[in-house]
């Protein structure tokens, strides 16, 4: 393999080990959040055990979230100098920006989970709040450098020479507001859904413990109510971004849809495999129009086909399948938890059949899942631009080589990172059952700090 | 050198300084906490957890800040940096993943506490040598140009004195300075046993950091002897370096103001080791001006484009007014606060 390659999949392993840690680490505080002002509301001790829990568990994650967003940082720098040569002379302000997001998420992180028995619960949900907002918006700072990357502004070159330089320019760059919302709800939809996941496994384990069980259910309500409304904003969020793409990289919505002539009444390919001999999207099902009416509200849009673009510059077209599979998930989740809350809260059904609880247990997993496919989705298919029709990736990848033993090692940090996470958190939960904490236990007591 | 760059210059300064005296301290303590780790009664890993939990994360963003400074005011330095760094780099990048993660699960799981405190303590002693590194590579000699391409020459780095100097000046620095500030926070909390254990670890260490900077300055004049004469220029301020660290060891000796059974004023000794730390690091980085990687880089070749330096500068005031009062009240919450340094940890 040569060195391209190599950088590059070094690249997306470090993010796609990063992001799982830092949505949760946007997704979570929201979660947290929303159980402090329950409880303050309802003064229901089941909701600040909630927060407690799940506080922990985030302090814990942060110990791999901060570590590989150091190492995702670096490694821009490291692997694509040439790209953050550029970064730098135009591009710097959300990085300088994230810097303090991160010191307001930090700093407070700190005091809500080790002074959290010395200030009042006042200052608690002030405390909370500033994470959320510190974590919320270093992801959206960090998506804004990735928006200018497909959408560049604010510079122009000339001779090879960096001209034209507007900062501010380029950090409202055209894409800047609907990427950065999109992962931004997408964030706190995972975030609620691996709360689902938690809950319902739970429940399934608890169904003789009426009390632990409600415990559990609670959990679920109020992650199904948020990660509804989440999904439901992704979803309409996620329709704006594919629109965004129809006007400013039409490449990249042809390869997402597999769609070669350029045509008006365009139909919607959905699942399949796209095959570059036939030009045609295999064993998929097509909705007649539907592309159309997606990318510009109206069936008489002409969308471009790939064969009007050179085809090196084409993006890989598997991007086609990770399209879908977000898409598919993201519906799959806005109806799952329109359902499940309509059987407690409507039908007043208090427990749900297995095959209910199953979907909940899996959409947690799901929804990261959906996180990487549609990152994974947004690079890839940028290929071959680092900085799209202005920059090729091939051109801003470091000279050095080494990097494909850098690429295992960094492989293996992240296998015994990953490893050692789930059985921390594994062994902390098993060590201190919710069973402790509920009535008998000393809730308010809160001996968060270690 | 315009005003703007040297501006950036001091800022990027700054952090770096900033960084060393918190990443010292973090390391630092990872460290003693290890040491200290099967000597209950003292209590000194204790004080060192208390002082490690609450920071860890919020020194971890300054790294992060230089990295960014660094490419934001400097882009012109970042490929030739990037391409060099790349291998000590990763190093340093996977090292401080180990010991930040096994940081925090040492204090959740606390039967394997032990051994995940050895593995956080010994990455932590072994990445301050590595970040050191950085300086000698940037004071040239150690890179070689082949086919256009800056290559980092090992076999030079690794027969250097030089490069040797700078890594026992880092170990025992860290050392050093994160024993005299244990001191200092175990003084406030009223633990003397670990008080005593960490103002004779301080005592010990100070001469022998003391001894390292003087190697480094020794070797400089045959390795990279542009900086060292630029150096000589700084002269006075090398000497009030040391005389800083003469009144922080008296000040270890002195008869301590509130209790009279107990000796030093250890917060008098870290006001004086960060100026002895200030005033040197001040001569050395004036010295190696304008050069950020001799002699291929200068501040004002790498320098960004004014533009934005100037959107920077004004994002850094903003984000200065709002982020102050949030250092305050964590102050307060974890450095004064009694209840907190006093708290007897389960
Ligand atoms: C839970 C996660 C999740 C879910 C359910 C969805 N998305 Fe998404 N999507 C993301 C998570 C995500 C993401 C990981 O956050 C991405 C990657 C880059 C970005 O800006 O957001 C993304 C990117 C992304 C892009 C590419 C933007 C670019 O290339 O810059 C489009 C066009 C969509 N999404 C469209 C949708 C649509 C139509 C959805 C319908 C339900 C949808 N997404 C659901
Ligand atoms: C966190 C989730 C992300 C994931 C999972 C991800 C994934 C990937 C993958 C798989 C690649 C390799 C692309 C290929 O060669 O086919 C890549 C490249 C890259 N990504 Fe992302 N990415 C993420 C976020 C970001 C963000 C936020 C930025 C902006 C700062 C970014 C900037 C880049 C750059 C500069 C490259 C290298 C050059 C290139 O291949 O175009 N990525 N990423
Ligand atoms: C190229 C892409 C990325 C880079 C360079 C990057 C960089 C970083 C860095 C340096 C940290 C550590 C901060 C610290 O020391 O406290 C971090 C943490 C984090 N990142 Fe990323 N990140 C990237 C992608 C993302 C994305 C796409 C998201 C959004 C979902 C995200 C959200 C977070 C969060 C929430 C944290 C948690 C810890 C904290 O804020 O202190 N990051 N990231």
């Amino acid at each position: 393999m040569d060195d391209l390659v190599l950088a590059r999949s070094l690249f997306g392993t470090t993010m796609g080990f990063h992001i799982i840690f830092a949505t949760l680490g946007v997704g979570l505080p929201l979660m947290i959040l929303c159980a402090e002002l329950l409880f303050q509301k309802t003064k229901d001790q089941d909701y600040a055990i909630m927060a407690k829990r799940w506080t922990k568990g985030q302090a814990v994650l942060l110990g791999v979230a901060i570590p590989t967003g150091t190492i995702a940082g670096v490694q821009l720098a490291l692997l694509w100098p040439g790209f953050m040569e550029v970064i730098g002379r135009v591009m710097s302000l959300p990085f300088q920006i994230e810097i303090y997001a991160f010191f307001i998420e930090a700093l407070f992180m700190s005091i809500y989970v080790y002074a959290a028995d010395r200030i009042s619960p006042r200052m608690r949900i002030i405390s909370v709040t500033l994470v959320l907002i510190g974590a919320s918006a270093s992801a959206v700072l960090i998506t804004n450098v990735h928006a200018f990357e497909g959408t560049p502004a604010g510079f122009r070159i000339e001779n090879g020479e960096i001209v034209d330089v507007d900062p501010w320019a380029a950090f409202f760059n055209p894409s800047f507001f609907i990427s950065a919302a999109h992962v931004a709800v997408s964030a706190y939809m995972t975030g609620a859904f691996m709360i689902s996941t938690i809950a319902a496994f739970k429940m399934l384990k608890s169904r003789k413990n009426e009390r632990v069980y409600k415990f559990h259910r609670k959990a679920l309500m109020l992650s199904l109510v948020i990660g509804g409304i989440f999904s439901f904003l992704t979803a309409i969020n996620g329709h704006e971004s594919a629109q965004m793409l129809h006007e400013y990289q039409p490449e990249k919505l042809a390869a997402a849809e597999g769609l070669f002539e350029t045509q008006d009444y365009a139909p919607l390919a959905i699942g399949g495999f796209t095959d570059r001999e036939s030009q045609e999207v295999k064993y998929g099902i097509e909705i007649p129009w539907a592309l159309s009416f997606l990318a510009g509200d109206s069936f008489k849009t002409e969308v471009v086909g790939l064969n009007d673009f050179p085809e090196e510059y084409w993006p890989p077209l598997f991007v086609h399948t990770l399209f879908n599979g977000m898409v598919l998930i993201g519906s799959f989740l806005i109806f799952l938890s329109l359902a499940g809350f309509v059987w407690y809260k409507f039908l007043k059904k208090p427990h749900f059949p297995k095959l209910f609880m199953y979907a909940f247990v899996v959409a947690g997993p799901l929804s990261l899942l959906s996180i990487e496919f549609g990152w994974i989705f947004a690079c890839t298919g940028r290929q071959p631009w680092v900085i799209y029709r202005i920059l090729a990736t091939e051109d801003v990848v470091t000279k050095s080589t080494q990097i494909g033993m850098l690429f295992l090692l960094f492989s293996l940090i992240y296998v015994i990172l990953g490893i050692a996470v789930l059985a921390v958190l594994r062994y902390y939960f098993k060590r201190h059952p919710v069973e402790d904490e509920l009535d008998g236990g000393v809730p308010n007591q809160n001996n968060l700090s270690y | 050198m315009t005003a703007d760059s040297l501006l950036a210059i001091t800022v990027l300064w700054g952090f770096v300084f900033i960084y060393a005296v918190m990443a010292t301290m973090d390391f630092g303590a990872g460290f003693w906490s290890m040491v200290y780790f099967n000597k209950e009664k003292t209590n000194a890993t204790n004080i060192a957890n208390r002082y490690l939990s609450p920071t860890w994360e919020v020194t971890n963003v300054f790294i992060v800040a230089i990295v960014i400074a660094l490419v934001s005011f400097f882009p012109g330095a970042t490929f030739i940096l990037g391409t060099v760094l790349l291998l000590p780099g990763s190093f340093i990048l996977i090292l401080l993943a180990l010991r930040s993660g096994f940081l925090v699960f040492s204090h959740v799981a606390k039967d394997y506490e032990k051994g995940l405190t050895y593995v956080s303590g010994i990455s932590g002693f072994i990445i301050p040598a590595l970040l050191m590194l950085v300086l000698p590579i940037t004071h040239g000699g150690y890179i070689d140009v082949v086919n256009g391409v800056h290559q980092l020459n090992f076999g030079a780095l690794f027969t250097s004195p030089n490069i040797y100097a700078f890594i026992g000046f880092a170990v025992s620095s860290t050392l050093f300075l994160s024993s005299l500030l244990l001191a200092d926070y175990s003084n406030v909390a009223d633990e003397l046993e670990a008080y005593r254990v960490y103002r004779r670890d301080a005592l010990i260490l100070g001469p022998i950091s003391l001894v390292t900077a003087f190697f480094i300055m020794l070797t400089l004049r045959a390795e990279a002897n542009w900086l060292y004469t630029n150096m000589l220029d700084y002269l006075p301020f090398l000497i009030g370096s040391v005389l800083s660290f003469v009144v922080a060891g008296a000040a270890l000796f002195l008869p301590s103001a509130k209790h009279k059974q107990r000796i030093g004023r250890p917060r008098l000794a870290v006001v004086a080791v960060t100026i002895q730390y200030l005033l040197a690091s001040y001569a050395y980085g004036r010295a190696h001006l304008p050069y950020m990687i001799y002699p291929d880089v200068t501040i004002e070749s790498g320098f960004t484009h004014p533009n934005t330096f100037r959107a920077l500068f004004i994002t850094y005031i903003v984000g200065f007014l709002i982020l102050f009062p949030g250092f305050v009240y964590f102050w307060k919450l974890f450095m004064k606060d009694k209840r907190y340094l006093k708290q007897n940890e389960s």
